[in-house]
Formats: structure tokens, C-alpha cells, sequence
């Protein structure tokens, strides 16, 4: 039990970290980000070259995610969302644009780093064992503090700080913020690149226990989704209630249901499906965001 | 008219002289994936952003494959049980998730996507992740002694007569689009696509024309999915998954939402693309990605948008 309760802990603060990326973009600018796990897996070959390859010390690797993912972000929204934004009939055309991006991304990834699965040597060693009834990895530990430090401290530039400020007008009434002062095109681009820079903060901190592969982009982007609605699109506290759902759901499956096959994720599924059909805005969604 | 002579005849000449057989298959994938597509563009007509074709499709393809190995029917019956089977799932899991809009429709018909999947890999009627194969070839069928669909596995080259059938459904199921979208249901549609509640006020019953279109659309993609199971004569559960969905999805983006037939250039310009594109090697996708990016950054409207630029019609 204690130790379902801990797996849980650990899965839904990395789990809040994803979506709080993806549900930042598309608060901002109403866009679906295929790509973001795509980011994630870049955030992580980052640190694995950084740190795994060139030896630096990990806590470097980790900021060179970051900024290399935010560059990237405010990149891409600069030179091609915007203008689509802009250009479009509908909307949802973004939608495209943010799966051929993801297309991008992977066949980039494949070119520069190939398609093997790469892992990175341990930050911390040593296992932390409570009685044989709860154990877990030191760095483990620490990856999960880390998590919910950098999850906090996303709390605290959205709550506090003026861009903080800004994005949060953004989010809530683009015309509104824009007639109020608010550069728009100008927190677009932050927005999108600190929603990248999470996701690539999220992959340099995993690539130390899951290692990371090429493959791992497409099926992160749909967790990150099934998190967000269970929170509720474009919502920040929803996004990380979400996360520690699916984190929770997951470990007690994995745990609960592990001799029957791998039927969690479709319980996990169907019952998202049912939930949704009932509370179609999440738990804590504007109704029809 | 034009068109319909460079499929049936147009197209079995070029590859004759240019001895490319291989574009048999890839052309009747184009007829197959694009009977799909235009189910998600008819979803996209009521303005929903449908990722959940594979689903259906998957369906289809099992529904079929189950009724011509394990209970011997012939594949013709089953096709369109195959469209409706697919149909009444749309029916029963649309009644609560159509009330969903926008982006959340969106990703819930993605998840529906995975959902098929893994039910497919759970279920022993499927036969697990070991699928079902071996289909046989679809057989003849003759009415009062009349010969009206001949044997394929009797035929010498199946490849042209997967051809002509693929691509008779594929008009069809185009005929049918574009005859639904200029009757009153289409007008109906429109108006849903601009305002739900404003046409809701006026009186469209909108739940049951939601529903009615997702059936549609659903048909489309059974059939499509069928088809495709019996041409590579198996079904696995990754037969359809989240890609072939997204994928769909973004055949009609390309062609354009606001064509009747840009769903079917979609497809045959991403597929077609794609395929040829594999001379590339391994910076195939880099390449494909980069002119996706460079088409939709260029022509947010999709590539029909470009005849309507000129001032032609329609």
C-alpha cells in the first residue's frame, strides 16, 4: 500500500509537469500541441548528451534542456504558428501544423541521435527501504522533489510575477489582455517557450531513470492529453490534477490488475470516456473552454 | 468525367508503360484511406475535429475479417455489415460524447482510438495481438446465373481489381458525400458548423443530425477498413492506431475542410508523397515533415484553397 501510494506520488508529479506544459500552450494560443511529447524526448537526449556523454554535471545538462526547448518553442511559434494563426480560415488548422511539427521533430531526433534507447548513469545511488514495505530509489527521490519544486515555482511566476501576470490575462481573454496594454504576440512566444521548456525539463529529469528513446514522443503527447482533460483544458491547477490522477490510476493498476495483462490502460481509458461523457469539461474546466 | 476516365483507364495504361506495379497498392490504399477521410471531413462538416477514424476502421476491419473467417460469410455481405456494425458503435458512443465540443472532442475521440486497440488486443475473438490472417479473397457472386463480381481469387492480376473495386467505392462513397452535402441535411450541417445553439433555436434537432452524421462518417470508415483488411488478407490490432488517425485527420486538413473533395486530394497527396518520397532514405520524413509544415504555413486553408484564389468555381 505504501509503497502504490509512493509509485503514485512519483508518476503524478512527472505526469503534472507534462501537462502543465501542454495545458500552458493551449490556454495561450488554443492550440493542440501534437509535438509536445516530441519536446519532451528532445529535453531528454539533450541531458543524456550533456551530461551522459560529455560528462558535465547533471544540474547544467538539466538547464541546457531548458534553454535549448524554450528557444525551440518561442522559435516555432514565431515562425509558424503565429502566421497560421493568423492566416487561417479555421482554427483548427493549427492542429496540422502541430502534427507535421511533431513529424519534424521525430525525424530530426532520428538524424541527430538515433534511434537507440539511451540511458544516463545515476545521479544519486543507494535505495531508500522503509522496512521492505516501501522502496525506492534515492534518485527517484530526487527527481520527484525536483518535480514538485519546479511545479511549485511554475505556481509561483504565474501568481506573482508580471509576466506571470500577463499570461494569465492571455489566457483568460486575448482581445481583453491586448486592449489592456498586454503585448500579445510578444507573451504568445513566452508562453509557448516556457510551456517547451517544461516538457524538455520533464524529459532531462526522466532520461535519468527511464533512459529515452525516439518512440516514446507520441505516446507521451496522449498521456499528456488524457491528463488534461481530466483537469480540463487550459487550466493550470486542473492540469496538475490531472497528472497526479493518471499517475495514481496507473500505479495502482500496474500494481491491482498486474496478473490479468496489460488491461489497465484500457480501464484507465474507457473510464476517462465515461467521466468525460459526464463532466464534459474536466474536473475543473470552464464548460466548453 | 475526366476524372472518372484517368482512374478506370488513365491510370492502368501509365502503369502498364511505366511498368511501376507497386502503384497498384499504393493507389488503392489512396481510395481505401480516403473513403476514411471522407467520413472525418463529414465530421469536420458538423464541426467536430474527429481523431477517432481508426477506431472505426479497426472495427470494420475486424467485423469483417471475423464474419468471412469464422462464420464463412462471403465478403461482400460482410462489407456492409462491416460499414453498419462500425455505424451502430458511432451511435452508441457518440449519444454521450457528441456533446463534446472543440478540442475535447478532439482528444476523446483519440482516446477512443487507443480504446479499440487495446479492446482488440484483449478480446479472444480477435485473437489478440496474433490478429486475424489469412483472409480469403474475396469470392464471386452471381445473381439468376449472372456473373457480377468474378472471383478474385480466380483472377490473374488481383492488384487491378482491388483497383476498380477500391476506386468504384471510393466514388461512391464521394457521389454520396457530396450529394449529402447539397441536400437539406447539408444545409443543416452548415449551420450546426456556425452555430449549435442558434440552430438549435430555429429548430434543427441537432443531437439527432450529430449523431446521424457521426453514423455516416462511421459507415465510411468501416468500409474503408474492410476493404483494407481484406487487400493485405489480415488484421492486427496495430492495423489502425493513433497514427492512421491522426493521419486522417490531417488528409482533409490538407485538402482543405471547406472541399467536398479535399479529403480525397489530401490523401492522395500525403500517401502518394509519402511513398514516393521513400527513394530518400532516411531523411524521407524530414523531407515529407518539412513540405507539410511549408504547405499549411503557406496555404492555412488547404491545397484547394489555391483553385479558389484563381476565381474557378465551387
Amino acid at each position: 500500500m505504501e509503497q502504490i501510494i509512493a509509485n503514485g506520488v512519483y508518476l503524478g508529479s512527472q505526469y503534472a509537469m507534462i501537462a502543465l506544459g501542454l495545458t500552458l500552450i493551449f490556454a495561450l494560443m488554443n492550440v493542440l500541441n501534437f509535438a509536445h511529447g516530441q519536446m519532451y524526448v528532445i529535453g531528454g537526449f539533450v541531458t543524456y548528451t550533456i551530461y551522459g556523454q560529455w560528462g558535465l554535471p547533471f544540474i547544467v545538462a538539466l538547464a541546457m534542456s531548458c534553454v535549448t526547448l524554450a528557444i525551440l518553442g518561442a522559435l516555432i511559434e514565431k515562425l509558424l504558428f503565429a502566421p497560421v494563426i493568423k492566416g487561417s480560415a479555421r482554427e483548427e488548422s493549427t492542429m496540422l501544423l502541430a502534427a507535421g511539427i511533431a513529424f519534424l521533430l521525430d525525424a530530426l531526433i532520428l538524424l541527430i541521435f538515433g534511434e537507440k534507447q539511451r540511458g544516463v548513469p545515476k545521479i544519486v545511488n543507494g535505495v531508500f527501504n522503509y522496512d521492505f514495505r516501501l522502496i525506492m530509489p534515492y534518485d527517484r527521490i530526487l527527481v520527484c522533489a525536483l518535480a514538485v519544486l519546479s511545479v511549485v515555482s511554475f505556481i509561483a511566476l504565474m501568481q506573482y510575477t508580471k509576466t506571470g501576470r500577463a499570461l494569465r490575462a492571455l489566457a483568460q481573454d486575448r482581445v481583453a489582455a491586448q486592449l489592456m496594454g498586454v503585448n500579445v504576440d510578444r507573451y504568445s512566444m513566452i508562453g509557448f517557450a516556457l510551456g517547451a521548456l517544461l516538457a524538455g525539463l520533464v524529459g532531462g529529469l526522466l532520461v535519468t531513470i527511464t533512459g529515452v528513446n525516439l518512440g516514446m514522443g507520441g505516446p507521451t503527447s496522449i498521456k499528456a492529453f488524457m491528463m488534461v482533460m481530466i483537469g480540463g483544458a487550459g487550466v493550470i491547477s486542473g492540469a496538475i490534477w490531472g497528472g497526479i490522477i493518471l499517475g495514481f490510476m496507473e500505479a495502482i493498476g500496474l500494481a491491482v490488475l498486474s496478473q490479468y495483462g496489460d488491461i489497465t490502460y484500457l480501464l484507465i481509458f474507457v473510464s476517462l470516456m465515461i467521466f468525460l461523457a459526464i463532466r464534459p469539461q474536466g474536473l475543473m474546466g470552464k464548460p466548453w473552454g | 468525367m475526366v476524372f472518372l476516365f484517368v482512374v478506370f483507364v488513365g491510370v492502368p495504361i501509365l502503369i502498364n508503360i511505366t511498368g511501376r506495379w507497386d502503384f497498384y497498392f499504393t493507389l488503392t490504399s489512396v481510395a481505401l484511406l480516403a473513403i476514411a477521410s471522407a467520413g472525418v471531413w463529414l465530421t469536420f462538416y458538423i464541426g467536430r475535429i474527429n481523431i477517432g477514424q481508426g477506431a472505426f476502421a479497426l472495427i470494420g476491419a475486424y467485423v469483417s475479417a471475423i464474419l468471412v473467417v469464422k462464420a464463412g460469410w462471403s465478403f461482400w455481405v460482410s462489407l456492409p455489415l462491416a460499414g453498419l456494425f462500425a455505424a451502430v458503435v458511432a451511435v452508441v458512443i457518440g449519444l454521450p460524447i457528441l456533446r463534446l465540443r472543440g478540442v475535447y472532442f478532439a482528444m476523446i475521440t483519440l482516446v477512443l482510438t487507443q480504446v479499440v486497440t487495446l479492446t482488440a488486443l484483449a478480446l479472444p475473438i480477435t485473437n489478440g495481438a496474433k490478429g486475424i490472417s489469412s483472409i480469403p479473397l474475396p469470392s464471386g457472386v452471381s445473381l439468376y446465373g449472372l456473373q457480377i463480381i468474378p472471383d478474385f481469387g480466380t483472377m490473374e492480376s488481383t492488384k487491378l481489381a482491388f483497383y476498380y473495386t477500391a476506386c468504384i467505392l471510393m466514388i461512391l462513397t464521394y457521389a454520396a458525400l457530396y450529394r449529402l452535402v447539397n441536400s437539406r441535411l447539408g444545409h443543416l450541417c452548415r449551420s450546426m458548423q456556425q452555430n449549435e445553439e442558434l440552430a438549435s433555436s430555429i429548430g434543427v434537432n441537432i443531437s439527432y443530425i450529430r449523431i446521424l452524421v457521426f453514423a455516416i462518417s462511421s459507415f465510411f470508415g468501416g468500409i474503408g477498413g474492410a476493404m483494407f483488411g481484406s487487400i493485405s488478407q489480415s488484421v492486427y490490432p496495430s492495423s489502425f492506431q493513433v497514427a492512421d488517425s491522426v493521419n486522417f485527420m490531417l488528409n482533409c486538413f490538407l485538402g482543405g475542410l471547406g472541399y467536398v473533395f479535399g479529403p480525397m486530394l489530401g490523401t492522395l497527396v500525403l500517401y502518394f508523397g509519402w511513398d514516393v518520397l521513400f527513394e530518400l532514405g532516411k531523411y524521407q520524413m524530414l523531407v515529407y515533415s518539412l513540405i507539410l509544415i511549408a504547405v499549411i504555413r503557406f496555404l492555412p486553408n488547404g491545397l484547394l484553397s489555391l483553385r479558389l484564389r484563381k476565381g474557378a468555381e465551387k
